[in-house]
């Protein structure tokens, strides 16, 4: 019951946001900017492609599983395209992209967190450093292996605890099976309502720019009213979630919004440096898969690990 | 057939690639495309990037000391109706340009590497002469330059495996050989025709 309610309010939302969304596209008289506009519009698409993706992830986690991996292949394959490597990297790259990232989301999916936690910060990170040594090549060593490194842990290590949601232990299970399923669509959607939020926030109310060389419309202000409206919009989701007190889950809706921001604000610090031109021709679209899941690969590992201390059983 | 589909969508999944026509339409009508080259994948990249009814009538021009060694390659220069050029034996009277224009008859169109072989990372070499002498010998063929961006990343000189990035196919505006342009003039300018298309 609680699961088609979640769906039901998720898909109201969207709905209305959608239809928010063309209808000041429409509103040229406004004054609006356009781009604005249309950053709006694509949030929204992504919001409604993981919706579906969801949807499904209550019938089948290892589908959900599988899908965040080659979402997060694709994302990694756009990070690296922009990342300049050399020849030397080229064979640590291989073993990155073949057997790193599908080996951290199979260990996802038979749930042993004890080897997928530790895959990517202990063996993939010294099998790179360790890969390019013996290729010889030792220009900007350092730098050269920080890029594919920190493009894995972020991209794949990172993404891939939000679907290690569905395998969370919780203590209030009570038989309800999709508990997990909901705690994941619980978090995507607070995500993407925090961005759509400080979105609107940072237009209504921007005063003070984070930083403006790297983005001129993030403001502290839209940061704390945004998260303030997540944490609002988490409260009123709380019979969907495990979580026993309100404060539990406006803390977690509040650390949710706060790292999607430095996720967001990340990710176009590394853009910015990398230049639009080159991913002009090679990333289509509105900066790629990689630009629509940055918030999501930075509050992945922090919700997990935060609703893991928060929903453990007593004595364990 | 069978192989066709499956080699078009191996490269188009393994390159990632976004194809981009600036200036510039498939059209079935005779044409050179000429690229840089920087990986073995090229030839079925570009192959790949056209529409199915104009890559029916386009052969790559492909090395036969490569694509003649062992059945698999054998069979798929056969796939791509590469037209294979003996690198060790360009004489004058068995010239590689007139085999080309043979071949293609009033129908074909060629694609073309004029760089002669791969070039190192992101480097455009110099241009061979064969492009010079196709366009004074056949003036009506449009001479369409390609760029192919990030595949010496994909698939670099001396690695036979692939790293899946993202890589991008520019087709642009046909040039012509002028009334009396000299070789290196002409060369320089398709080469140039090549490498604008980058940030274009």
């Amino acid at each position: 019951m609680k699961d088609w309610a979640l769906l039901g309010t998720v898909l109201a939302l969207l709905t209305a946001a959608t239809f928010g969304g063309q209808w000041l596209k429409r509103q040229t008289a406004l004054g609006l900017d356009q781009k604005s506009v249309d950053a709006f519009n694509s949030r929204i698409q992504a919001w409604w492609f993981f919706s579906v993706v969801l949807g499904i992830a209550f019938f089948h986690p290892n589908f959900t599983v599988v899908l965040f991996g080659m979402l997060s292949f694709w994302a990694l394959r756009e990070y690296i395209t922009l990342t300049p490597t050399t020849i030397g990297d080229h064979r640590a790259l291989f073993w990155v992209f073949f057997f790193f990232t599908p080996m951290q989301f199979i260990l996802v999916a038979l749930d042993a967190y004890a080897f997928y936690s530790i895959l990517i910060p202990v063996y993939a990170f010294l099998f790179i450093a360790a890969r390019a040594a013996v290729s010889g090549d030792y220009r900007r060593f350092l730098e050269r292996i920080a890029k594919i490194q920190f493009g894995l842990f972020v991209c794949v290590y990172c993404l891939s605890f939000a679907p290690a949601l569905l395998f969370l232990k919780c203590n209030r299970t009570d038989g309800d099976e999709y508990v997990n399923a909901r705690l994941l669509f619980f978090f995507i959607t607070l995500v993407l309502f925090s961005e759509l939020a400080q979105h609107i926030c940072n237009r209504l109310f921007g005063r003070h720019v984070i930083a403006e060389p790297i983005e001129e419309s993030r403001t502290w202000e839209g940061l704390l009213a945004g998260a303030g409206a997540t944490a609002i919009m988490g409260s009123v989701l709380i019979w969907a979630t495990p979580f026993d007190h309100l404060w539990q889950v406006a803390m977690m809706s509040v650390l949710v919004a706060l790292m999607s921001s430095a996720g967001a604000l990340t990710m176009a610090a590394i853009k910015r440096d990398r230049g639009e031109v080159r991913s002009g021709t090679l990333i289509e679209g509105h900066g790629g898969v990689l630009s629509r899941i940055d918030a999501v690969c930075f509050a992945s590992p922090v919700f997990y690990h935060v609703a893991q201390l928060l929903l453990k059983q007593p004595g364990v | 057939m069978l192989t066709e589909t499956l080699l078009t969508w191996t490269a188009r999944i393994i390159s990632g690639v976004s194809v981009r026509w600036v200036d510039s339409q498939p059209d079935t009508c005779q044409r050179v495309y000429f690229a840089n080259h920087t990986s073995h994948l090229d030839v079925v990249l570009v192959w790949s990037a056209l529409p199915t009814n104009v890559r029916r009538l386009t052969r790559p021009i492909a090395a036969k000391d490569y694509w003649d060694r062992g059945t698999i390659r054998r069979h798929l220069a056969k796939v791509f109706n590469a037209l294979l050029i003996d690198r060790t034996e360009i004489k004058v009277h068995q010239s590689p340009v007139d085999m080309m224009l043979r071949e293609i008859g009033n129908t074909h169109s060629l694609i073309l590497f004029p760089e002669g072989g791969r070039s190192p990372g992101e480097e455009i070499g110099e241009f061979k002469s064969g492009l010079y002498y196709l366009g004074k010998k056949r003036p009506d063929l449009e001479l369409i330059p390609v760029h192919i961006n990030n595949m010496n990343r994909i698939l670099p000189r001396g690695e036979f495996l692939p790293v899946p990035l993202l890589s991008s196919l520019t087709f642009g505006p046909p040039i012509w050989l002028e009334a009396g342009e000299p070789k290196t003039d002409f060369l320089a300018r398709a080469r140039e025709a090549v490498l604008s298309l980058k940030d274009s």
